[in-house]
Protein backbone atom coordinates (compact mmCIF):
# COMPACT_ATOMS: atom_id res chain seq x y z
CA UNK A 1 0.00 0.00 0.00
CA UNK A 2 1.60 3.49 -1.14
CA UNK A 3 1.45 6.32 1.34
CA UNK A 4 0.45 9.64 0.39
CA UNK A 5 2.08 13.57 1.09
CA UNK A 6 -0.54 15.97 1.12
CA UNK A 7 0.98 19.63 0.80
CA UNK A 8 -1.26 22.44 2.01
CA UNK A 9 -0.74 25.50 -0.11
CA UNK A 10 0.14 26.14 -3.85
CA UNK A 11 2.75 28.85 -3.45
CA UNK A 12 6.36 29.18 -3.48
CA UNK A 13 6.98 26.72 -1.11
CA UNK A 14 4.35 24.33 -1.50
CA UNK A 15 4.97 24.04 -5.39
CA UNK A 16 8.76 23.74 -5.69
CA UNK A 17 8.08 21.18 -2.46
CA UNK A 18 5.81 18.97 -4.69
CA UNK A 19 8.24 19.41 -7.69
CA UNK A 20 10.93 18.00 -5.72
CA UNK A 21 9.00 15.59 -3.83
CA UNK A 22 7.90 13.88 -6.95
CA UNK A 23 11.12 13.04 -8.35
CA UNK A 24 12.61 11.77 -5.01
CA UNK A 25 9.67 9.96 -3.90
CA UNK A 26 8.28 6.19 -5.40
CA UNK A 27 5.31 6.31 -7.99
CA UNK A 28 3.57 4.03 -5.05
CA UNK A 29 4.01 7.41 -3.17
CA UNK A 30 0.96 10.10 -3.82
CA UNK A 31 1.59 13.78 -3.99
CA UNK A 32 -1.41 15.95 -3.33
CA UNK A 33 -1.66 19.75 -3.51
CA UNK A 34 -4.40 21.89 -1.68
CA UNK A 35 -4.77 25.32 -2.21
CA UNK A 36 -7.85 27.52 -2.34
CA UNK A 37 -7.32 29.11 -5.46
CA UNK A 38 -5.90 29.02 -8.40
CA UNK A 39 -3.62 31.42 -8.64
CA UNK A 40 0.18 31.73 -8.66
CA UNK A 41 1.61 35.56 -7.85
CA UNK A 42 5.49 36.05 -8.50
CA UNK A 43 4.89 37.95 -5.15
CA UNK A 44 8.02 39.88 -5.49
CA UNK A 45 6.70 41.71 -8.77
CA UNK A 46 3.73 43.50 -6.18
CA UNK A 47 6.50 45.67 -5.44
CA UNK A 48 6.91 47.45 -9.21
CA UNK A 49 2.92 47.03 -10.15
CA UNK A 50 2.34 50.91 -8.38
CA UNK A 51 5.14 52.32 -10.00
CA UNK A 52 3.76 50.89 -13.18
CA UNK A 53 6.41 48.77 -14.15
CA UNK A 54 5.07 45.48 -14.02
CA UNK A 55 1.11 44.64 -14.23
CA UNK A 56 -0.86 41.59 -12.79
CA UNK A 57 -0.96 39.79 -15.77
CA UNK A 58 2.56 39.66 -16.17
CA UNK A 59 3.31 38.64 -12.66
CA UNK A 60 0.02 35.92 -11.91
CA UNK A 61 0.28 32.39 -13.37
CA UNK A 62 -2.34 29.40 -13.22
CA UNK A 63 -1.17 27.38 -10.23
CA UNK A 64 -1.85 24.27 -11.44
CA UNK A 65 0.53 24.58 -14.72
CA UNK A 66 3.34 24.88 -12.29
CA UNK A 67 2.70 21.23 -11.16
CA UNK A 68 4.65 18.28 -12.34
CA UNK A 69 3.21 14.95 -14.02
CA UNK A 70 1.71 13.25 -11.17
CA UNK A 71 1.01 15.56 -8.88
CA UNK A 72 -2.59 15.70 -7.74
CA UNK A 73 -3.86 19.29 -7.06
CA UNK A 74 -6.89 20.05 -5.39
CA UNK A 75 -8.54 23.35 -4.94
CA UNK A 76 -9.99 23.75 -1.92
CA UNK A 77 -9.28 25.62 1.45
CA UNK A 78 -8.86 23.78 4.95
CA UNK A 79 -10.96 23.58 7.36
CA UNK A 80 -8.45 22.49 9.97
CA UNK A 81 -6.12 19.60 10.74
CA UNK A 82 -6.29 16.97 13.00
CA UNK A 83 -2.98 15.79 13.57
CA UNK A 84 -3.67 12.96 15.76
CA UNK A 85 -6.25 11.05 13.07
CA UNK A 86 -3.52 11.97 10.66
CA UNK A 87 -6.67 13.91 8.23
CA UNK A 88 -6.84 17.48 6.73
CA UNK A 89 -10.71 18.28 6.64
CA UNK A 90 -11.28 20.77 3.67
CA UNK A 91 -13.70 23.32 3.50
CA UNK A 92 -15.72 21.07 0.44
CA UNK A 93 -16.44 18.29 2.71
CA UNK A 94 -13.49 15.91 1.88
CA UNK A 95 -11.25 14.68 4.19
CA UNK A 96 -8.09 13.82 2.81
CA UNK A 97 -5.51 11.44 5.17
CA UNK A 98 -1.68 12.10 5.17
CA UNK A 99 1.09 9.90 5.95
CA UNK A 100 3.24 12.76 5.66
CA UNK A 101 1.76 16.75 5.86
CA UNK A 102 3.69 20.06 4.22
CA UNK A 103 2.24 23.15 5.90
CA UNK A 104 3.26 25.81 2.80
CA UNK A 105 0.61 27.84 3.38
CA UNK A 106 2.41 31.47 3.93
CA UNK A 107 1.42 34.52 5.57
CA UNK A 108 -1.30 36.12 6.32
CA UNK A 109 -2.24 39.98 6.08
CA UNK A 110 -4.39 41.26 9.05
CA UNK A 111 -4.98 44.61 8.23
CA UNK A 112 -8.02 44.59 10.68
CA UNK A 113 -6.02 44.14 13.21
CA UNK A 114 -4.52 47.34 13.82
CA UNK A 115 -7.49 49.69 14.92
CA UNK A 116 -8.42 52.41 12.09
CA UNK A 117 -6.68 50.54 9.25
CA UNK A 118 -9.36 49.18 7.48
CA UNK A 119 -11.65 52.14 8.44
CA UNK A 120 -12.46 55.34 6.45
CA UNK A 121 -10.18 55.69 4.03
CA UNK A 122 -8.94 52.22 3.51
CA UNK A 123 -7.47 51.39 -0.15
CA UNK A 124 -8.49 55.43 -0.32
CA UNK A 125 -5.37 56.93 1.31
CA UNK A 126 -4.00 53.93 2.90
CA UNK A 127 -3.10 51.07 1.03
CA UNK A 128 -0.79 48.50 1.33
CA UNK A 129 1.16 47.01 -2.06
CA UNK A 130 1.43 43.68 -0.33
CA UNK A 131 -1.70 42.04 -2.41
CA UNK A 132 -2.77 42.40 -5.73
CA UNK A 133 -5.58 44.47 -5.39
CA UNK A 134 -3.93 46.82 -3.16
CA UNK A 135 -0.86 47.29 -5.36
CA UNK A 136 -3.38 48.13 -8.32
CA UNK A 137 -5.32 50.61 -6.25
CA UNK A 138 -2.06 52.18 -5.09
CA UNK A 139 -0.83 52.79 -8.56
CA UNK A 140 -3.71 54.71 -9.36
CA UNK A 141 -3.41 56.57 -5.99
CA UNK A 142 0.19 57.49 -6.89
CA UNK A 143 -0.39 58.56 -10.56
CA UNK A 144 -2.86 61.25 -8.75
CA UNK A 145 -0.39 62.16 -5.76
CA UNK A 146 0.94 64.95 -6.75
CA UNK A 147 2.02 67.24 -3.70
CA UNK A 148 2.34 66.04 0.28
CA UNK A 149 3.55 63.90 2.79
CA UNK A 150 3.76 60.05 1.60
CA UNK A 151 4.49 57.91 4.71
CA UNK A 152 5.77 53.92 4.37
CA UNK A 153 5.47 52.34 7.87
CA UNK A 154 5.56 48.59 9.00
CA UNK A 155 3.03 47.73 11.91
CA UNK A 156 5.46 44.97 13.02
CA UNK A 157 7.24 42.28 12.62
CA UNK A 158 7.14 39.47 11.36
CA UNK A 159 6.53 40.76 7.37
CA UNK A 160 7.22 38.97 4.29
CA UNK A 161 10.32 39.83 2.69
CA UNK A 162 11.45 42.68 5.56
CA UNK A 163 13.17 44.81 2.36
CA UNK A 164 9.85 45.70 0.39
CA UNK A 165 9.21 48.72 2.19
CA UNK A 166 12.77 50.04 1.96
CA UNK A 167 12.60 49.20 -1.40
CA UNK A 168 9.11 51.21 -1.53
CA UNK A 169 10.88 54.24 -0.46
CA UNK A 170 13.81 54.14 -3.08
CA UNK A 171 11.25 53.84 -6.06
CA UNK A 172 8.92 55.95 -4.65
CA UNK A 173 12.18 58.90 -4.36
CA UNK A 174 13.05 57.73 -8.59
CA UNK A 175 9.18 57.57 -9.45
CA UNK A 176 8.48 61.50 -8.29
CA UNK A 177 12.04 62.38 -9.82
CA UNK A 178 10.62 60.93 -13.21
CA UNK A 179 7.60 63.34 -12.81
CA UNK A 180 9.79 66.18 -11.72
CA UNK A 181 7.67 66.62 -8.68
CA UNK A 182 9.78 65.56 -6.11
CA UNK A 183 10.48 68.48 -4.45
CA UNK A 184 6.59 68.29 -3.42
CA UNK A 185 6.56 65.52 -1.87
CA UNK A 186 7.70 64.37 1.74
CA UNK A 187 8.79 60.58 2.22
CA UNK A 188 8.82 58.89 5.54
CA UNK A 189 9.93 56.01 6.54
CA UNK A 190 8.25 54.49 9.97
CA UNK A 191 9.55 51.56 11.46
CA UNK A 192 8.97 49.70 15.00
CA UNK A 193 12.92 48.28 15.16
CA UNK A 194 15.50 50.87 16.31
CA UNK A 195 16.92 51.25 12.71
CA UNK A 196 16.80 50.63 9.47
CA UNK A 197 17.00 47.09 9.69
CA UNK A 198 17.08 44.50 12.13
CA UNK A 199 21.27 43.90 11.09
CA UNK A 200 23.59 46.51 12.43
CA UNK A 201 26.06 46.56 9.23
CA UNK A 202 22.89 46.47 6.76
CA UNK A 203 20.85 48.96 9.11
CA UNK A 204 23.89 51.07 8.40
CA UNK A 205 23.71 51.24 4.66
CA UNK A 206 20.07 51.36 4.57
CA UNK A 207 19.66 54.09 6.64
CA UNK A 208 22.10 55.73 4.88
CA UNK A 209 20.53 55.24 1.42
CA UNK A 210 17.23 56.89 2.67
CA UNK A 211 19.35 60.02 3.69
CA UNK A 212 21.17 60.30 0.71
CA UNK A 213 17.33 59.70 -1.24
CA UNK A 214 15.97 62.30 1.06
CA UNK A 215 13.70 59.72 3.22
CA UNK A 216 12.82 60.65 6.51
CA UNK A 217 12.97 58.23 9.05
CA UNK A 218 11.06 57.36 12.16
CA UNK A 219 12.51 54.74 14.31
CA UNK A 220 10.95 52.45 17.13
CA UNK A 221 7.34 53.52 16.12
CA UNK A 222 4.77 50.77 17.26
CA UNK A 223 1.36 51.74 15.19
CA UNK A 224 -1.61 50.86 17.67
CA UNK A 225 -4.20 53.04 15.56
CA UNK A 226 -4.09 54.94 12.39
CA UNK A 227 -6.66 57.56 11.70
CA UNK A 228 -7.41 58.25 7.77
CA UNK A 229 -9.48 61.05 8.29
CA UNK A 230 -7.44 62.93 9.96
CA UNK A 231 -4.49 61.48 8.15
CA UNK A 232 -2.22 60.15 11.02
CA UNK A 233 0.22 56.99 12.33
CA UNK A 234 -0.46 56.99 16.05
CA UNK A 235 2.06 54.93 17.96
CA UNK A 236 0.98 52.95 21.28
CA UNK A 237 3.61 55.49 23.44
CA UNK A 238 0.94 58.46 22.14
CA UNK A 239 3.72 59.62 19.22
CA UNK A 240 1.63 60.67 15.76
CA UNK A 241 2.99 61.05 12.46
CA UNK A 242 1.02 63.07 9.57
CA UNK A 243 0.03 61.61 6.31
CA UNK A 244 -1.73 62.29 3.11
CA UNK A 245 -1.04 59.12 1.91
CA UNK A 246 -0.27 55.79 3.66
CA UNK A 247 1.71 52.67 2.34
CA UNK A 248 1.06 50.01 4.75
CA UNK A 249 2.37 47.05 5.70
CA UNK A 250 0.13 45.27 8.04
CA UNK A 251 0.66 42.74 10.67
CA UNK A 252 1.22 39.42 9.20
CA UNK A 253 -0.01 35.96 11.13
CA UNK A 254 -0.10 32.51 9.36
CA UNK A 255 -3.39 30.63 7.70
CA UNK A 256 -6.46 31.20 9.39
CA UNK A 257 -6.95 27.34 9.54
CA UNK A 258 -3.30 26.78 11.72
CA UNK A 259 -5.61 28.54 14.58
CA UNK A 260 -8.27 25.91 14.23
CA UNK A 261 -6.29 22.90 14.11
CA UNK A 262 -5.48 21.85 17.97
CA UNK A 263 -1.69 21.73 18.52
CA UNK A 264 -0.17 22.85 15.14
CA UNK A 265 0.60 26.75 15.24
CA UNK A 266 1.65 29.10 17.97
CA UNK A 267 -0.17 32.43 19.19
CA UNK A 268 0.39 34.11 16.22
CA UNK A 269 -0.84 30.77 13.99
CA UNK A 270 2.56 30.33 12.48
CA UNK A 271 4.00 27.13 13.00
CA UNK A 272 6.52 26.37 15.09
CA UNK A 273 9.26 24.07 13.35
CA UNK A 274 12.68 23.25 14.10
CA UNK A 275 14.63 25.75 12.07
CA UNK A 276 17.67 23.02 11.08
CA UNK A 277 15.44 20.00 9.69
CA UNK A 278 12.11 21.75 9.42
CA UNK A 279 10.57 19.11 11.32
CA UNK A 280 7.42 20.40 12.81
CA UNK A 281 7.24 20.69 16.60
CA UNK A 282 4.13 19.04 17.37
CA UNK A 283 4.32 16.05 15.27
CA UNK A 284 6.43 14.15 13.67
CA UNK A 285 4.78 13.60 10.27
CA UNK A 286 4.66 17.12 9.87
CA UNK A 287 7.09 19.46 8.22
CA UNK A 288 6.94 23.30 7.27
CA UNK A 289 8.39 24.82 4.45
CA UNK A 290 8.58 29.08 4.02
CA UNK A 291 6.25 32.01 5.57
CA UNK A 292 4.33 29.16 7.59
CA UNK A 293 7.29 28.26 9.72
CA UNK A 294 8.32 30.20 12.92
CA UNK A 295 11.78 29.76 12.23
CA UNK A 296 14.41 32.95 12.87
CA UNK A 297 15.44 33.85 9.60
CA UNK A 298 13.31 36.21 6.63
CA UNK A 299 10.15 35.18 5.70
CA UNK A 300 11.13 35.11 1.81
CA UNK A 301 11.21 33.44 -1.27
CA UNK A 302 15.00 32.80 -1.39
CA UNK A 303 14.75 31.34 2.26
CA UNK A 304 11.78 28.99 1.26
CA UNK A 305 13.89 27.64 -1.86
CA UNK A 306 16.91 26.93 -0.05
CA UNK A 307 14.41 25.07 2.56
CA UNK A 308 13.36 23.07 -0.38
CA UNK A 309 16.31 20.29 -0.91
CA UNK A 310 16.27 20.05 3.37
CA UNK A 311 13.00 19.44 3.26
CA UNK A 312 12.33 17.32 0.48
CA UNK A 313 15.53 14.93 2.03
CA UNK A 314 14.06 14.96 5.48
CA UNK A 315 10.37 13.89 4.32
CA UNK A 316 12.64 11.26 1.81
CA UNK A 317 14.05 10.06 5.46
CA UNK A 318 11.23 10.37 7.64
CA UNK A 319 9.27 7.71 4.81
CA UNK A 320 12.88 5.77 4.88
CA UNK A 321 12.82 5.33 8.55
CA UNK A 322 16.62 7.40 8.60
CA UNK A 323 17.88 10.03 10.62
CA UNK A 324 16.78 13.93 9.86
CA UNK A 325 19.44 15.76 7.52
CA UNK A 326 19.60 19.09 10.00
CA UNK A 327 21.54 21.28 8.00
CA UNK A 328 19.49 23.94 7.00
CA UNK A 329 21.13 27.45 7.89
CA UNK A 330 18.55 29.83 7.55
CA UNK A 331 20.43 31.64 4.43
CA UNK A 332 18.56 34.37 2.95
CA UNK A 333 19.55 36.08 -0.03
CA UNK A 334 17.85 39.61 -1.25
CA UNK A 335 18.29 41.92 -4.29
CA UNK A 336 17.25 45.16 -2.99
CA UNK A 337 15.74 47.43 -5.41
CA UNK A 338 16.94 51.25 -4.81
CA UNK A 339 15.79 53.08 -8.36
CA UNK A 340 17.67 54.36 -11.18
CA UNK A 341 18.30 50.81 -12.68
CA UNK A 342 19.64 49.71 -9.93
CA UNK A 343 20.23 47.46 -6.63
CA UNK A 344 21.65 46.24 -3.32
CA UNK A 345 22.24 42.64 -2.60
CA UNK A 346 21.88 40.86 0.24
CA UNK A 347 23.08 37.39 1.82
CA UNK A 348 23.01 36.06 5.16
CA UNK A 349 22.09 33.41 7.79
CA UNK A 350 21.22 32.57 11.36
CA UNK A 351 24.32 33.26 12.24
CA UNK A 352 25.88 35.62 9.61
CA UNK A 353 24.70 39.06 9.24
CA UNK A 354 24.06 40.77 5.33
CA UNK A 355 28.31 41.73 5.07
CA UNK A 356 29.85 43.74 2.33
CA UNK A 357 31.90 41.60 -0.50
CA UNK A 358 30.89 39.78 -2.71
CA UNK A 359 28.25 37.10 -3.84
CA UNK A 360 28.48 33.79 -4.25
CA UNK A 361 32.53 33.85 -4.51
CA UNK A 362 35.14 37.10 -4.74
CA UNK A 363 34.21 37.67 -8.53
CA UNK A 364 30.41 37.63 -8.07
CA UNK A 365 27.77 40.05 -7.41
CA UNK A 366 28.64 42.96 -5.28
CA UNK A 367 27.51 42.72 -1.73
CA UNK A 368 25.48 45.69 0.26
CA UNK A 369 26.32 47.85 -2.65
CA UNK A 370 24.17 49.79 -5.24
CA UNK A 371 25.08 47.98 -8.34
CA UNK A 372 23.78 47.83 -11.94
CA UNK A 373 24.32 44.25 -12.16
CA UNK A 374 22.10 43.88 -9.04
CA UNK A 375 19.55 45.43 -10.84
CA UNK A 376 19.31 43.02 -13.94
CA UNK A 377 19.73 40.21 -11.20
CA UNK A 378 16.50 41.34 -10.27
CA UNK A 379 14.87 41.28 -12.87
CA UNK A 380 16.52 38.18 -14.56
CA UNK A 381 15.22 36.42 -11.34
CA UNK A 382 11.70 36.62 -12.26
CA UNK A 383 12.54 34.05 -15.42
CA UNK A 384 14.68 31.86 -12.70
CA UNK A 385 11.63 31.59 -10.64
CA UNK A 386 8.91 30.54 -13.31
CA UNK A 387 11.60 28.10 -14.80
CA UNK A 388 13.68 27.06 -12.26
CA UNK A 389 12.90 28.05 -8.64
CA UNK A 390 9.16 25.86 -8.70
CA UNK A 391 10.10 23.31 -10.79
CA UNK A 392 12.47 22.75 -8.42
CA UNK A 393 15.96 23.19 -10.12
CA UNK A 394 18.89 24.18 -7.89
CA UNK A 395 19.98 27.95 -9.87
CA UNK A 396 23.92 27.22 -10.70
CA UNK A 397 26.32 28.19 -9.01
CA UNK A 398 24.27 29.05 -6.14
CA UNK A 399 23.63 26.52 -3.06
CA UNK A 400 20.97 25.40 -0.07
CA UNK A 401 24.23 26.72 2.52
CA UNK A 402 25.31 29.75 2.35
CA UNK A 403 28.94 31.02 0.68
CA UNK A 404 31.53 32.33 2.80
CA UNK A 405 34.01 33.48 0.44
CA UNK A 406 33.58 36.49 -1.24
CA UNK A 407 32.35 37.96 2.15
CA UNK A 408 34.66 40.94 4.20
CA UNK A 409 34.10 40.51 7.37
CA UNK A 410 35.49 42.79 9.95
CA UNK A 411 37.61 42.52 12.47
CA UNK A 412 35.81 41.26 15.73
CA UNK A 413 35.23 43.83 18.41
CA UNK A 414 37.20 43.98 21.30
CA UNK B 1 32.06 41.49 30.49
CA UNK B 2 30.13 44.31 32.39
CA UNK B 3 28.85 43.55 35.73
CA UNK B 4 26.36 45.29 37.65
CA UNK B 5 25.50 45.93 41.15
CA UNK B 6 21.57 45.68 41.69
CA UNK B 7 20.27 45.05 45.56
CA UNK B 8 23.73 44.24 46.89
CA UNK B 9 24.29 41.28 44.48
CA UNK B 10 27.40 41.72 41.38
CA UNK B 11 25.91 40.35 38.09
CA UNK B 12 27.16 39.96 35.12
CA UNK B 13 25.22 42.21 32.24
CA UNK B 14 26.21 42.81 28.43
CA UNK B 15 26.54 46.57 26.95
CA UNK B 16 22.77 47.14 27.02
CA UNK B 17 22.48 46.41 31.03
CA UNK B 18 20.96 42.81 29.98
CA UNK B 19 21.37 40.18 32.70
CA UNK B 20 24.09 37.29 31.04
CA UNK B 21 22.45 35.07 33.66
CA UNK B 22 18.70 34.50 34.14
CA UNK B 23 19.50 32.54 37.00
CA UNK B 24 21.01 35.27 38.99
CA UNK B 25 17.95 37.04 38.82
CA UNK B 26 15.80 37.63 41.79
CA UNK B 27 12.57 39.51 42.84
CA UNK B 28 14.75 41.93 44.61
CA UNK B 29 17.37 42.91 41.64
CA UNK B 30 13.99 43.23 39.63
CA UNK B 31 12.78 45.78 41.92
CA UNK B 32 16.66 47.65 41.29
CA UNK B 33 16.67 47.07 37.77
CA UNK B 34 12.77 48.76 37.28
CA UNK B 35 13.98 51.45 39.98
CA UNK B 36 17.12 52.17 37.61
CA UNK B 37 14.84 52.70 34.87
CA UNK B 38 12.08 54.77 36.69
CA UNK B 39 9.25 52.33 37.15
CA UNK B 40 8.27 51.20 40.95
CA UNK B 41 6.96 47.88 40.43
CA UNK B 42 3.13 47.18 40.86
CA UNK B 43 0.71 43.68 40.74
CA UNK B 44 0.47 44.07 36.94
CA UNK B 45 4.24 45.16 36.22
CA UNK B 46 4.70 41.73 38.49
CA UNK B 47 1.84 39.98 36.10
CA UNK B 48 3.63 40.59 32.93
CA UNK B 49 7.51 39.53 34.37
CA UNK B 50 6.35 36.31 35.36
CA UNK B 51 4.66 35.95 32.45
CA UNK B 52 7.71 36.74 30.80
CA UNK B 53 10.00 34.77 32.79
CA UNK B 54 7.69 31.94 32.16
CA UNK B 55 7.54 32.18 28.51
CA UNK B 56 11.28 32.16 28.10
CA UNK B 57 11.94 29.17 30.48
CA UNK B 58 9.45 27.36 28.04
CA UNK B 59 10.36 29.10 24.80
CA UNK B 60 14.00 30.33 25.37
CA UNK B 61 13.21 34.11 24.49
CA UNK B 62 11.15 36.09 25.39
CA UNK B 63 7.46 37.43 23.73
CA UNK B 64 7.30 40.44 21.59
CA UNK B 65 5.08 42.55 22.22
CA UNK B 66 2.16 41.63 19.89
CA UNK B 67 2.55 38.14 21.50
CA UNK B 68 2.29 39.74 25.03
CA UNK B 69 -0.71 41.62 24.13
CA UNK B 70 -2.65 38.52 22.96
CA UNK B 71 -1.10 36.44 25.72
CA UNK B 72 -0.51 37.94 28.85
CA UNK B 73 -3.87 39.03 29.47
CA UNK B 74 -2.58 43.00 29.85
CA UNK B 75 -3.32 44.99 26.73
CA UNK B 76 -0.66 46.58 24.31
CA UNK B 77 -1.97 49.95 25.60
CA UNK B 78 -1.41 49.09 29.23
CA UNK B 79 1.87 47.46 28.26
CA UNK B 80 3.03 50.84 27.28
CA UNK B 81 2.03 52.43 29.97
CA UNK B 82 3.62 50.49 32.56
CA UNK B 83 6.73 49.64 30.43
CA UNK B 84 7.05 53.23 28.38
CA UNK B 85 8.56 52.95 24.83
CA UNK B 86 9.59 49.50 24.24
CA UNK B 87 7.62 46.81 26.57
CA UNK B 88 9.04 43.65 25.32
CA UNK B 89 12.78 45.19 25.52
CA UNK B 90 12.29 46.63 28.94
CA UNK B 91 9.95 43.86 30.56
CA UNK B 92 12.51 41.61 29.40
CA UNK B 93 14.90 43.47 30.89
CA UNK B 94 13.55 43.85 34.35
CA UNK B 95 12.82 39.97 34.12
CA UNK B 96 16.47 39.12 33.65
CA UNK B 97 16.11 37.67 30.15
CA UNK B 98 17.67 38.34 27.44
CA UNK B 99 16.37 40.82 24.43
CA UNK B 100 13.15 39.37 23.02
CA UNK B 101 14.62 37.89 19.78
CA UNK B 102 13.76 40.65 16.75
CA UNK B 103 12.32 38.92 13.81
CA UNK B 104 14.64 39.95 10.45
Amino acid sequence: MGSRIVILGGGTGGTLAANRLRRVVGDDVAVVVVDHDNSHVYQPGLLFVPFGLTHLDEIVRPRQHQFHRGIEFHQAAVDHVDLGAQQVLLEDGIALDYDVLVVATGATLLPEETEGLTGRGWMEKMFTFYTPPGAVALHDALAWFDEGRLVVGVVDLPIKCPVAPLEFCFLADWYFRQRGIRDRIELTYVTPLDGAFTTRVAAATLAGLLREKGVELVTEFNTGEVDGPGGRLISYDDREVGFDLAVMVPLHGGAPYVGRSPGLGDELNFVPTDEHTLQARSWPNVFVIGDAANVPTSKAGSVTHFEGEVLVENVRRFLAGEPLDRTFDGHSNCFIETGFSKALLIDFNYDTEPLPGHFPTSVGLPLLKESRLNHLGKLMFQWFYWHSLLPGRDIPGIGSAMPEHGKHREPAPL
Amino acid sequence: MPSATFAGKVVAVNDEGFLENPDEWSEEIASAIARAEGIELTEQHWRVIKFMRAEYAEKGTGPTVRVLGKTSGVSIKELYLLFPKGPAKLAAKIAGIPKPRGCI
